[in-house]
This record gives structure tokens, C-alpha cells and sequence, in this order.
């Protein structure tokens, strides 16, 4: 069951079709990454979603049913551009915006203090908006995007200028909410990101969808036959005693011990590999390289344009 | 800030005009050359001017010095001026000041009028009248003409034209800035929420409608509270001033009339007769009434004419044209802060919202005179116009049909601004980058239907 399904949404602006029939499901309690080169039509698609533009075209089904104004109660948005109302206290700014989404007053208290305290930002509570850092203020607004605990969130380019340490923050946040049976959608650029927390992807570019599904099989789907053996032993011993139907494309060194990438040719199988190297070298490790998220994602949108 | 207002608003009204009427405290030494003769006296000291000194303004005849003398090296004389008087001076009626700065527009009136008045004074004496000066003295009159209406009750009330004049203007301006000052913090508001971003997370969860009614509405409640404390604040102050200093204004104005002006002495004490209103049979005139002698003063007219207006009217009057005139443009505002990324670019688009304002103002100028008028009327039934002109118009008294057709219009042309505003503001809000100008709005607003 799809927590979200957009269906054959079309957007067009004066002059140019920002969302060429694009469809995406998203399921239950997945983590949901929205990808694309800028202005592929990311952005657009999430506003049609939290219904701040409506679509030409096509519609939003929110579980199971049309999307309407009341489902925004169990939203939560973070868009691309962070924006706070400058001179108000921080306190008051997320105690408003806590009852925007439907938080009683003392209920709104109640979360906000632990969120304030689990992200370190209780000594600010007092202050004005305008005397926060940069990280500190998106830490707030993320607070203010989950804490009415909903069953959805959109994250629009989450992670761009949180310093490293708020970046693990969030996306142990991103996790644990999965955790709780929320689904949680999120665009951005950073391909680690997606390779370690997403379970479904959407690629769009230049207004339609090039690449959609689980991540494992498009990886798969993308997948060189390239493996990798960690190894001990003498490296001239390994080079020379593999076969010519094994191609061995470098060898590393670093901190595991050594690494050898090798690509099978067509007709051989991991097997052949491994019998191969176990005359040749000592195996300490030995996986399949899976093409990263960043390559799929150039090789995809190379090869539509 | 509340409380402070009036104050700091009388300040700067009242501070340039002390300033402008401070006397130049400079001592002015005005040299005198007098051929007619007829302004020099011979005393024991020699000869000195007629002409009346004031505290700073001296004369000094001086004799046998002729004036292109005093050209050179005025400035080491120490003298402020030469007054130049030819011999013909009766004929001509001309004199000159000569000086190398220029002459205080003061000293030379005080030289006019002492001038005039001196030789008024020898025309006089020439036509050889006996006590010429004191016939006068007793033929001068100065008459005060008072206003009084008559209202529907069948009393009188004192009604000073000047007063209610008053009270008109600075209702008309009152409203001006009122809608100018609260419109334009409305702007305000809607462009930082642009610029801040934070108009997404908002609009996710609020219908831009909402959003934008919402702002009109709080900051009209800010500027009602502001002008509630106002009134209250003055009407305490007027009703004081009143009960400390001008007790006697209960009485009736007939009764006023008789008991001040023709018991009082007149200005030449003269021992003539004139007749009093109680050898005339009608009103009763008791002992106390005769011996009031004081004057019904200006400033106590002005309380009493004050007092007439009725404040229910006029407070009702102002805070339904406040309120309504207030959402129109708070509306027309709240388009041109959707429009714009930062306020700079507010400038060109502002110019055809704040005409009609200013427009208003101007009418107000001659519908003061003439508030009756059709300038006066159809300007105060204009939707655009009516806050600030009918605002002039109420103190003297407008039919309730004006009143209420002028009222509709008011609501009803802000009702259609709001839903044409609503669809301009759901789209502005979240274009960036776009050029400022009222046909991108017009755009907007056909693709927002």
C-alpha cells in the first residue's frame, strides 16, 4: 500500500513544462529519494504535493484518497529555501508554527522541549530568530517539520549546509522516524545519502522520470560485473595468474590491506572468479561492486539527453 | 508609543512654530535721515525719532550726514540700516531702507506700521476737528459674531465654524495617515515573509487567502487599539481642562449673551449711553446676570462649540471609515508586497495607490469651505476618496442617506478588492525574480483564475 501516489502530473509554466506526466509511488514506511540534475522539476513536484501550487494536470492520492487541505495536518515540509520570521524569539516562532499544524498549546510545549533539548538548542529558546547560526535555525525548522509527528514528511535538499556532524544528526533522525512508520520523501544532490538510506528512488530530469524503483534492483539493473578481493600476498603472483577472461582493472592499497577490482567478461561468473583466485592470492574478502548511486545517476541522465 | 503619540505629534507641530515666531535678539541700530522733518523731535539731548522702538530695534537721528556717506564702509559703523525719508514723504508715501545685509522683514514692517501710523496721526490733526483723536477712540467697534445651530431637540448649541473646521481637518488627516501608516505595515509584513522563505512552510499548512486576511486584520486591530487609546487619552484631557478652567459652560448661550458683552464696559468708557437689553421688556435680568461683566472669551466658545459635536457620531463615523478605508488599501498593499522582492522595488508600484489618498487630501482643502458642495459630496461617496473627505464633511453635518450610501460603497468595493488581492497575493508570493509592474499582475491575476 502507497502511502503517496502522484499520478500523470503535468505543470507547466509560461513558456515551459516544468512536469511532464510524471507518476511515483511511494510506500509505507519507506524512505523515498526524489533525484534529478536542478531544475529538473524536483522542487515543483514537492510543492504540488504540499498543495502550495496545484497541478495542470493528473492528481495526488494521499492514503488512498485525493489529496485534500485537511491531509497538510499530517505533512510535514521542509522546503529547499530555510526561512524563519527573523525578529521573533525562537520559542514563540516554534510554538506558533507547532499550532499551525494543529498542536495544542501545552502539547506544543511538552515536544518542543525535548526536541530543544535532544538538539542542544535549549539556551536559545529566549532569543530572536536572527541571532541563530545558520545550522542552529535549520535544526529549529527541522524540529518545527516534525513535531507534530506525521505520517509523511518531505524533505526538500535536507542536508545542504548542515556541517557534517548535523548531516549524521539528521539522517539518524531520517532513520528513526522510519523506524516509527513514517514515511519519509526527500530531494537532494548528495548520492551517499541516497546510497545509505533510501529504499526507493525516483530519477526525473528535464521534466520527466528516467529511472524509478528500488534502489538494490537499479543497481543491479546497472550492475558491471566488477568484484573486489581483498587479499593478502604478493600482487605480480595475482596479476599474472588471471585468467585473460578476467580483467583486472586496479589495485589499491588502504587501510583494509589490499584491493583488487576486477571485471568479469561475458559468459564467466563469480564462481570461475573465485576458483581462479584461490590458486593465485589469499582471499580475505571478495563482493560485488555495485555501481555507486553517483555513476548511475551521471550515466542515466547522460544517456537521456 | 501609544501614549507618546499625541505628544510627540504636537511636538512637531508646535516646535517649528515657536521657533518661527522667535524675535531676532539682536540689537538693530537703525540710522535715520529724516528731510521731511516730520518724524524728528528736538529735545535736550538733541534730536530723536518719533517712531516707536521696540526691544531691539532702535532709531538714532543723525544730522548734517549725507547718505552716500554711509555706503562706504557701512559695515564698520556698527549700524544695522540708514532709513531714507524724503522731504515729500505725505505726497509720495515711500520710504527706503538702505543696509548691505538683508533687512528683517520684521523690522521693516514695525517701520511701516509706525511710519503709518505717525503720519495717520498728523493727517488727522491737520483737519483741525476738536478731540479728533478721541471720537475715534469711541467710534471704533469690533464685532463678534457667534455661530449657533439649532438642533433637532429644539435647544441651541454653540457651533464656532472655525472649530468644527478644525476638527474636520485633522479627521481628514488623522485617517490619511492612519490608513497610509497601517496599509504600508501590512507591505511590510508580506515582503519579509518573501524574503525570509518562510512563506512555503506557511502556505503548506494555511490557504494563501487565509494568510493574507489574517495579516489585514491583526495589524487593523493594532492601529483600533492605537486610536482607541488616542480618543480616550484626549477625551479625558479635553473633559479636564474643561471642568478645571471653563465651569460656566452649562449655562445657556442666550443667557451668556446677555449677562457679557453689552453689560461689560465698552472700549472707550464712555460716558454715552447705550441701551441695555433690560429697558427692552422681555428677558428677565437678575442682579447676578448684570454683574457677570465677563466676556464669553474665544477660548471658552471653542470648548463649548467642541462639546457640541457629538462624539458618538464622530468617534462611530471614524472608526467605520478608519476600519473599511483601512482593508481597502490594506488590501491594495498587501498586491504591491506580493509583487516585489524588497521593499526598494515597492516605490514605482505604490505611486497609483496612494493617488487617490493624496487626491483626497486635496479635495479636502476646498470641501472644508464648502462642505455642502458637489466637489465635496461625490468625492465623500468615491470609494477611494470617502474615508478621508467624508471624514471632513461629518463634523458639520452630513443626511444619514450620504452617509450610508457613501458606507455601502466603501464595503462593498472592499469586499471585490479583497477577492481580486486574494488571487494576485495566492501567486505572487512564491514568483521570485519577476519584473515589478502592474501588467505581470494583471497576468497573474487571469492566470490565477
Amino acid at each position: 500500500m502507497s502511502i503517496l501516489t502522484a499520478q500523470e502530473v503535468v505543470k507547466d509554466f509560461r513558456g515551459h513544462r516544468a512536469l511532464d506526466r510524471v507518476s511515483m509511488e511511494v510506500p509505507h514506511a519507506s524512505i523515498y529519494g526524489l533525484l534529478g540534475p536542478n531544475g529538473a522539476g524536483k522542487t515543483t513536484l514537492l510543492r504540488i504535493i504540499n498543495q502550495i501550487t496545484a497541478p495542470d494536470e493528473g492528481s495526488i492520492f494521499f492514503e488512498g484518497h485525493h489529496m485534500g487541505r485537511e491531509d497538510t495536518a499530517r505533512i510535514g515540509y521542509l522546503p529547499e529555501e530555510r526561512g524563519l520570521y527573523k525578529k521573533m524569539k525562537v520559542g514563540e516562532l516554534a510554538l506558533y508554527l507547532a499550532q499551525l499544524k494543529g498542536l495544542s498549546r501545552s502539547d506544543a510545549m511538552k515536544r518542543l522541549s525535548i526536541w530543544f533539548e535532544k538538539f542542544e538548542l535549549g539556551a536559545w529558546w529566549s532569543k530572536k530568530v536572527e541571532e541563530l547560526s545558520k545550522g542552529m535555525a535549520q535544526k529549529v525548522q527541522f524540529i518545527t517539520t516534525v513535531i507534530h509527528e506525521p505520517r509523511l514528511l518531505i524533505f526538500d535538499e535536507p542536508f545542504s549546509g548542515f556541517d557534517p556532524i548535523n548531516v549524521n544528526l539528521l539522517k539518524r533522525e531520517i532513520l528513526q522516524m522510519k523506524n516509527n512508520g513514517a514515511t519519509i520523501i526527500f530531494s537532494t544532490h548528495n548520492m551517499a545519502s541516497v546510497e545509505e538510506l533510501c529504499d526507493h528512488i525516483t530519477l526525473i530530469n528535464e521534466a520527466e522520470t528516467i529511472l524509478q524503483g528500488e534502489i538494490t534492483s537499479i543497481r543491479e539493473n546497472y550492475r558491471t560485473s566488477k568484484y573486489r578481493v581483498t587479499f593478502t600476498g604478493d600482487q605480480g603472483k595475482l596479476s599474472r595468474g588471471l585468467r585473460d577472461c578476467f580483467e583486472l582493472e586496479q589495485v589499491d592499497q588502504n587501510g583494509m590491506g589490499q584491493q583488487a577490482t576486477i571485471r568479469i567478461k561475458e559468459g564467466y561468473g563469480s564462481q570461475d572468479l573465485i576458483r581462479n583466485l584461490l590458486d593465485i592470492t589469499n582471499i580475505k574478502a571478495f563482493y560485488e561492486v555495485l555501481p555507486s548511486m553517483n555513476d548511475i545517476f551521471i550515466q542515466a541522465v547522460t544517456e537521456h539527453e | 508609543m501609544s501614549i507618546l503619540g499625541p505628544f510627540i505629534f504636537a511636538a512637531y507641530v508646535l516646535i517649528p512654530m515657536y521657533f518661527a515666531t522667535l524675535e531676532d535678539k539682536e540689537e538693530k541700530i537703525v540710522v535715520v535721515i529724516d528731510e521731511s522733518m516730520l518724524f524728528t523731535e528736538y529735545g535736550t539731548e538733541g534730536p530723536t525719532c518719533v517712531l516707536p522702538e521696540t526691544e531691539y530695534t532702535k532709531f538714532r537721528i543723525i544730522e548734517g550726514v549725507s547718505l552716500e556717506s554711509y555706503q562706504q564702509g557701512f559695515d564698520e559703523t556698527g549700524y544695522y540700516a540708514v532709513l531714507y525719508i524724503p522731504e515729500n514723504i505725505l505726497a509720495s508715501e515711500s520710504s527706503i531702507l538702505y543696509s548691505t545685509r538683508q533687512i528683517s522683514i520684521d523690522v521693516t514692517n514695525h517701520i511701516k506700521r509706525a511710519m503709518e501710523e505717525e503720519l495717520e496721526h498728523l493727517k488727522l490733526a491737520t483737519h483741525d476737528i476738536h478731540n479728533i483723536e478721541e471720537i475715534l477712540m469711541q467710534v471704533e467697534t469690533s464685532i463678534h459674531v457667534r455661530n449657533i445651530k439649532w438642533t433637532k431637540g429644539g435647544e441651541t448649541e454653540e457651533s464656532n465654524t472655525g472649530v468644527v473646521m478644525g476638527v474636520g481637518y485633522l479627521a481628514g488627516l488623522l485617517i490619511f495617515f492612519f490608513i497610509f501608516f497601517f496599509g504600508s505595515q501590512v507591505m511590510r509584513g508580506v515582503i519579509e515573509e518573501k524574503t525570509s522563505r518562510i512563506i512555503e512552510v506557511i502556505v503548506s499548512s494555511v490557504r494563501p487567502f487565509q494568510l493574507m486576511m489574517g495579516k489585514i486584520v491583526g495589524v487593523g486591530l493594532t492601529g483600533l487599539t492605537q486610536f482607541v487609546i488616542w480618543i480616550v487619552f484626549s477625551l479625558v484631557l479635553i473633559g479636564g481642562i474643561r471642568t478645571a478652567f471653563f465651569p460656566e459652560l452649562n449655562q445657556n448661550p442666550t443667557q451668556q449673551v446677555v449677562s457679557s458683552d453689552l453689560f461689560s464696559p465698552g472700549p472707550a468708557g464712555s460716558g454715552e449711553e447705550v441701551p441695555t437689553r433690560g429697558e427692552m421688556a422681555d428677558e428677565p435680568v437678575t442682579g447676578e446676570e448684570m454683574n457677570k461683566g465677563e466676556e464669553m472669551n474665544m477660548a471658552e466658545e471653542i470648548f463649548a462649540s467642541l462639546q457640541a459635536i457629538d462624539p458618538l457620531v464622530m468617534i462611530g463615523s471614524f472608526l467605520f471609515f478608519f476600519l473599511f478605508g483601512y482593508l481597502l488599501y490594506a488590501a491594495m498593499f498587501a498586491v504591491i508586497g506580493s509583487a516585489v522582492d524588497n521593499e526598494t522595488d515597492t516605490q514605482q508600484l505604490m505611486w497609483p495607490v496612494i493617488l487617490p489618498l493624496i487626491l483626497a487630501i486635496y479635495v479636502m482643502i476646498s470641501a472644508i469651505n464648502n462642505p455642502d458642495g458637489s466637489l465635496a459630496f461625490w468625492f465623500s461617496v468615491i470609494p477611494f476618496t470617502s474615508p478621508v473627505v467624508m471624514m471632513v464633511r461629518i463634523p458639520f453635518g452630513v443626511p444619514w442617506w450620504e452617509v450610508i450610501l457613501s458606507g455601502s460603497l466603501l464595503v462593498g468595493t472592499f469586499l471585490g478588492m479583497t477577492w481580486v488581492a486574494g488571487k494576485v497575493y495566492r501567486t505572487g508570493i512564491l514568483m521570485y525574480g519577476k519584473k515589478n509592474s502592474y501588467r505581470e499582475i494583471w497576468k497573474w491575476l487571469r492566470y490565477s483564475s
